[in-house]
């Protein structure tokens, strides 16, 4: 899959320290499809998901959002209530209040759904090859062999910590029709997101303090010095009306769009992505995606709803860090060489005993056997 | 030309920013910019910067500029001293009430004394038409600044009321009486000025609602548009029905502007005729002689998200470019006035803050309509495309128009405290700082000085104009 953002311009880009932000207008809205928000809870609290008879996913999830399709441009009378609780509470053993949803797609009506926004991504790419080998080569432990890589365990940036994005979006000054945002830091891609409606961006705009964002992202946003502007520069020469000039102006927003598409956001945007489909909405799919998990580059994994023609309704992305791409990486090696870590070591010309110490100093050291069984 | 420059980026600075939060900068920041141009100000060019009272700078900064030209004044030559006096003096007589206090009180904090600021405060006092009212109502102030100037009003009775012993029943002056009444009766208190009766009412347990019906009549204009309580009658503003206890100098136009931006559209919608009559009215009020003279204007009105302002100057930048859309309308020549609001929308009384700051666009749309003046009220936040303004001013000043047909100024109601001045467009084109959009004709005036187009000596002997003019000698 591709990420195809047909129906989404690029505007002008606003800045704010080291923050960039790209909105990403649509002429006209994506019919049939709408998004809202629930809020879970006001002060932070911790979130389990139960995704399986044995398996649930722990995080921090202050909201959830909500898509209605088939709708005539969706009726504000079936909208889903600012704060309503959906799920049960409990508590748990130590006290600690935890919300418990019971998938990460919840079917709440005839024509409407409740999704965790990110997390469905992030779970993805947590239970990427979670079933550890699917054959019992002896160089893995008896551990992985039982249960798997479980527990899977990954660290995020909540949005609040990332230095002066509250403000950015904040004075950020959201344009006519806009219904997305590309977020840079150091003019280091660190998000996208993107919905069907511009009334949808309104009120979504503020949420995205509330997102994950990856290492990478946090350390920009709080080392970096502020970036430059692009500034709109017109050369004078051959301008002799007021036509002309105009003509000159306009061509500016083109040629900043064009820059923007193929240099800044080109690593987001020309990759292959594998994707998987998480649920059907009428017409509409929600799919996660990830990358092909390439150490040193830019490596997006996200979630989306794209219609039956593959153009993008609601698009959210997470930059991972180097260390999350490189366990990708590491996951995918073996199971393309089904576990066997000599041929995986060779596919990439090096020794297993190198293979071994990447695997360990990636965080996977209990999936090795200490000792190999004779 | 240095000195030149620095005024106008002074009196840039003092006419837009009061000190407080602004969209994109907290309190702290704009406070320390202003404190630094102050005292840079005061430092190098003192002359220039006791004129500058006469510019019209708010209030907030003609207070500040006092106290620093009074708290630092050694080695300062005798002329040049009692030029300042007099302009401090004349100053203090335009500034509202509270505000006065509030400088003495700061006086007495930073142990401000000498004999100078005692005269000056002891003159201000002495000239009160109604001391006693000035005493009931700004007690601890009055009090203040009786006590800094060792100042005698000669009365015995306004001097047992301040300072005790409080014996005296009953008192000859009928507010004195009234207010010592009010301590029993709870009717009285109505007889009262505003914020002392919501002491007493507070203490009385009064309910708001009930109080606010009764105390109507004593509140002040300015006080009414405050409480929100009673709908502002431009009317009887105007026909003088109101009372108003301070000078007659208040910024009506820019004021009901930013009453109007209050109101729920819909209030906004249903109101209409009355509101933009008012408007009008005062406009053509504030235009006076010069109505009509201005021949062919358009105005770039900017209503993006960041003319929203700050919690604390609620639509500040919106009101500014309201008020001077019917302030250009009323100094156009009839039917030649083309307003261009940023956002594409075209109905001023229902303006609200929305939407990026596309002024290059704006501007060519301007320059379109072949006007012979354009008036940018904007903060200069020029983000989509961001530059494109300044691009499309050079090359409009540079090969299209390099004669200067289109006279272009840009003022800004928002001061730049990490710039330090306010945010400019382009270097070709002025840029002023603004207040209130009445003042609009004087600051055109002093945009074509920012243009360089007129040297030093024609600055000083403007500035001498409106110093003489401010301090009532031609």
């Amino acid at each position: 899959m591709r990420i195809d953002l047909a129906g989404l311009r690029t505007g002008p880009s606003q800045s704010w320290g080291a923050l960039r932000l790209v909105p990403l207008l649509r002429d006209r809205p994506v019919e049939g499809l709408r998004l809202h928000r629930i809020a879970y809870a006001e002060e932070p609290r911790w979130s389990e998901v139960r995704l399986g008879p044995k398996v649930s996913y722990h995080s921090y999830i202050p909201h959830g959002f909500v898509a209605d399709w088939n709708r005539d441009n969706g009726d504000a009378s079936q909208s889903a209530a600012f704060g309503t609780q959906l799920v049960d509470q409990r508590t748990d053993v130590h006290g600690m209040p935890i919300q418990v949803h019971r998938r990460m797609t919840q079917k709440l009506g005839k024509r409407r759904a409740r999704f965790l926004p990110l997390h469905f991504a992030i779970e993805g790419y947590l239970t990427l090859h979670f079933g550890g080998p699917d054959i019992a080569w002896r160089e893995w432990s008896d551990r992985v062999l039982r249960h798997g890589l479980s527990p899977r365990m990954e660290a995020s940036y909540l949005g609040t910590a990332v230095t002066e994005l509250q403000d950015a979006l904040k004075v950020f000054e959201i344009h006519e029709g806009q219904c997305g945002v590309l977020l840079y830091a150091a003019d280091a891609l660190a998000a996208a997101f993107a919905v069907p409606h511009p009334e949808d961006y309104r009120e979504l705009h503020p949420t995205l303090v509330l997102d994950h964002f990856g290492e990478l992202i946090y350390q920009y946003a709080l080392m970096m010095p502020p970036v430059r502007e692009f500034r709109a520069s017109l050369t004078d020469e051959g301008i002799t009306s007021l036509a002309e000039l105009r003509a000159a102006a306009e061509a500016q927003s083109e040629r900043w769009a064009e820059f923007h598409d193929h240099v800044m956001a080109g690593a987001l945007l020309d990759r292959d992505y594998t994707s998987e489909r998480g649920y059907q909405m009428g017409e509409f799919d929600l799919v996660r995606f990830r990358p092909s998990f390439k150490p040193g580059e830019e490596n997006h994994i996200g979630e989306a709803i794209v219609d039956g023609d593959g153009a993008i309704a609601y698009l959210k992305t997470f930059r991972l860090s180097e260390a999350q791409i490189r366990r990708g990486y590491l996951l995918e090696l073996l199971a393309a060489h089904n576990w066997r870590l000599s041929a995986a070591a060779k596919a990439i010309g090096t020794t297993p005993e190198d293979l071994r110490g990447r695997i360990r100093a990636a965080g996977f050291e209990t999936i090795l056997r200490q000792k190999e069984k004779p | 030309m240095v000195a030149a420059e620095d005024v106008l980026l002074f009196v840039n600075a003092a006419t837009a920013s009061t000190g407080q939060r602004e969209f994109s900068e907290d309190a702290g920041r704009q406070t320390m910019s202003l404190a630094f141009l102050h005292e840079y100000m005061r430092v190098n060019y003192r002359e220039l910067y006791a004129a500058t009272l006469a510019l019209g700078i708010n209030d907030h900064n003609a207070a500040l500029a006092i106290r620093g030209l009074l708290s630092d004044a050694r080695d300062v030559p005798i002329e040049q001293k009692a030029i300042e006096g007099r302009l401090i003096a004349r100053t203090l007589l335009t500034l509202p009430p509270p505000r006065v206090f509030r400088l003495f009180k700061a006086l007495q904090r930073d142990g401000v004394n000498n004999r100078r600021t005692r005269a000056i405060i002891r003159d201000w006092m002495t000239s009160l038409d109604n001391p006693a009212y000035h005493a009931v109502k700004y007690r601890s102030g009055f009090k203040a600044g009786l006590k800094h100037a060792h100042v005698d009003l000669g009365d015995g009775e306004l001097r047992d009321f301040l300072f005790g012993p409080l014996q005296r029943k009953p008192y000859t002056t009928p507010i004195l009486e009234t207010w010592r009444q009010a301590h029993y009766d709870g009717n009285v208190l109505y007889k009262l000025p505003y914020t002392v009766a919501e002491g007493f009412a507070a203490k009385r347990g009064i309910k708001r609602e009930v109080f606010l019906e009764r105390i109507g009549k004593q509140m002040t204009p300015l006080e009414k548009l405050r409480t929100d309580r009673e709908p502002v009658d431009p009317l009887a503003l105007i026909s003088g029905k109101a009372k108003y206890c301070g000078t007659d100098q208040i910024p009506w136009l820019t004021r009901l502007a930013v009453r109007i931006l209050a109101m729920p559209l819909d209030e906004r919608a249903a109101r209409r005729a009355e509101l933009t009559d008012g408007m009008r009215r005062f406009a053509r009020w504030e235009a006076d002689q010069l109505a009509g003279t201005w021949g062919r204007v358009t105005a770039v009105l900017d209503d993006s998200f960041s003319s929203f302002g700050s919690p604390v100057k609620r639509r500040r930048p919106l009101a500014v470019a309201l008020a001077t859309h019917f302030l250009l309308e009323a100094l156009a020549a009839p039917g030649q006035y083309t307003p261009l609001w940023m956002s594409g929308r075209d109905d001023p009384l229902l303006a609200y803050p929305s939407g990026a700051t596309p002024l290059g666009t704006r501007l060519l749309d301007a320059l379109e309509t072949t006007p012979a003046r354009i008036v940018v009220v904007s903060d200069g936040w020029d983000n989509s495309p961001p530059g494109l303004a300044g691009e499309v001013l050079r090359v409009w000043r540079t090969r299209l128009d390099p004669a200067g047909r289109v006279d272009i100024v840009h003022v800004n109601p928002v001061f730049d405290a990490e710039g330090l001045d306010v945010r400019a467009l382009s270097p070709l084109v002025p840029s002023v700082g603004i207040r209130d959009a009445e003042d609009l004709v004087l600051l055109v005036e002093l945009a074509q000085f920012a243009q360089g187009r007129v040297g030093v000596p024609e600055l000083m002997a403007y500035l001498d104009g409106r110093v003489r003019r401010f301090l009532g000698e031609d």
